[in-house]
């Protein structure tokens, strides 16, 4: 055992089939990855007593422990924002493990946000007055929103819409050969992704998009002790945390100084290596959140993997494939695999680190999960 | 074209206000001299809660843009997004008008102009004369 005493570490992983049409409710889906969680790690439901999800998850916390019988929570939290919070909800249950607060803490995320409540769609104004600076000027989907910004990294580093096709390419190879991918036995082409419509142009066709998703997955965060002594198959969480700036907003990056340069990243990934001890070159498998492809390019560089403006040439020369320098979403990624909001990213670092990915790649001992704005560093129980 | 019009609240109102008397304003710490966009409540660089309005000369360089059409109604035309960084210091999302998508509107120079969507005047942006 590697990991400190009283350290939480993930125990259990846990999710239902990731689809376009679940066809039950959310709250089943959150309940039946719950239950897989809870029998991968060996635990029983009365023995969580603490609980943690997105702000923006629809499923009550109180109606999920009636569903599955969990009989009292302790500590029960939510992480702010969306997608990029995913790894924030670790932090919240590590904290709430570490402190004493909870013994037993139960990650959640269900939703079925393509076959009812979908994602990405046209906004209108809300009560967040950021929506008032964007929606009136025909800003109002995360697609046209995040491609503000990621039209000054291609105008400064001379990128093309091709050089994000080649990111979806691999993301797709992957997913080829993962069963749990909703794009499992079906790779593209670079010419398939130019062929795709563009939704916005000259940045996003649709196959840099992220895959709206019906599903569930589910996490148990516990001591490494208690893990033990329940026989699971946990992975150490080396480091995990969040990064907030003042000129920042998750979706309206629009007001550092420098447009092309991803802050938050950049100084969230110098704090995850500091903690665990750890540099770029000791990670041997990246999960980097991906709503849309180019933010692969731009975590790439803000977590020390390539330099400024080089993201291109690492992936075009191979890194991030089968047999790469650092294979990069192993599962398809959120473009191949299921979008179900980062959280499924950090189930294929446990797999990943237990040997039983679908797409294992050799004696992986440490493994960046990033949602951009939050990230974990995982490692193997035995590394 | 039709648009969605803003929802503002204490914090923003005046900045709307400005529009439809067709000014560009810009949110003035009475204490520090320090000016930001957008709008808060109390100024992030001195604490204070003294806040004015200062009239922009509305003008700019283009940071970054976007073609945004969407199929759906009110936004099925296609018009051009901008992120203007204005000479006074502070950036705001707009539109470019009269001029079409060319990797030349990186940095070009812009100048305000005021459009009425049904009521809701929009501060928007053309080319100014040497870079149309």
């Amino acid at each position: 055992m590697s990991a400190r005493s009283g350290r939480a570490v993930i125990a259990g992983i846990g999710h239902t089939e990731f689809s376009q049409d679940s066809g039950r409710s959310t709250l089943r889906l959150a309940a039946e990855a719950t239950i897989a969680a809870l029998g991968d790690a060996g635990f029983a439901p009365s023995e969580v007593d603490g609980s943690v999800t997105f702000s923006m998850d629809t499923n009550d916390e109180l109606a999920l422990i009636r569903s599955v019988g969990i009989p009292q929570l302790r500590f029960s939290a939510r992480t702010r924002g969306g997608g990029g919070g995913a790894n924030a909800t670790v932090q919240l249950a590590a904290a709430a493990v570490e402190s004493g607060q909870a013994e037993a803490v139960l990650i959640y995320r269900a939703f079925n946000e393509r076959s009812q409540h979908r994602f990405g769609q046209p906004v209108r104004p809300s009560p967040d007055p950021a929506w008032n600076w964007a929606v009136p000027f025909g800003l109002d989907t995360p697609a046209k929103i995040y491609s503000l910004t990621f039209q000054r990294y291609m105008h400064d580093f001379g990128l093309t819409n091709e050089d994000f096709g080649r990111y979806t390419v691999v993301a797709r190879d992957w997913a080829a050969t993962n069963p749990n991918a909703q794009f499992f036995e079906r790779p593209i082409t670079l010419a398939d992704h130019q062929a795709s419509r563009w939704i916005v142009e000259p940045i996003l066709r649709k196959l840099d998009c992220c895959l709206e998703s019906d599903g569930g997955v589910a996490l148990v965060v516990t001591s490494a002790e208690r893990a033990d002594a329940h026989g699971a198959d946990w992975v150490d969480i080396l480091a995990n945390g969040a990064m907030h700036l003042r000129d920042g907003h998750e979706m309206f990056n629009y007001f550092h100084d420098d447009l092309s340069w991803f802050d938050e990243g950049a100084q969230l990934g110098a704090e995850l290596y500091a903690r665990a001890g750890l540099a770029p070159a000791d990670i041997d498998v990246a999960m980097i959140y991906e709503n849309f492809s180019p933010i692969v390019f731009q975590q790439l560089e803000a977590f020390g993997f390539c330099g400024r403006g080089e993201a291109r040439d690492f992936i075009a020369d191979g890194h991030i494939g089968r047999g790469g320098s650092l294979p990069v979403n192993t599962n398809g990624g959120l473009l191949g695999e299921g979008y179900i909001h980062g959280m499924n990213n950090i189930v294929e670092g446990v797999r990943q680190l237990r040997g039983t990915a679908a797409n294992q790649i050799d004696s992986a001992r440490h493994v960046l999960v990033t949602a951009g704005r939050s990230g974990t560093i995982l490692g193997a129980r035995n590394r | 074209m039709s648009i969605r019009p803003p929802v503002f609240d204490f914090d923003d109102a005046f900045f709307w206000e400005g529009a439809a008397q067709r000014r560009l304003l810009i949110q003035h710490c009475a204490t520090c001299d320090t000016v930001r966009h957008p709008p808060t409540p109390v100024c992030p660089d001195c604490g204070s809660l003294e806040q004015e309005a200062i009239e922009s000369a509305g003008r700019g360089t283009i940071l970054t843009w976007i073609v945004s059409r969407h199929p759906t109604e009110p936004d099925a035309e296609p018009r051009i997004v901008i992120l203007v960084q204005l000479d006074e210091g502070t950036r705001l999302v707009s539109n470019l008008v009269d001029a079409e998508p060319a990797p030349t509107l990186n940095d070009a120079r812009v100048e305000v102009c005021f459009v009425d969507h049904d009521g809701t005047v929009l501060p928007q942006f053309r080319l100014t004369e040497g870079d149309r």
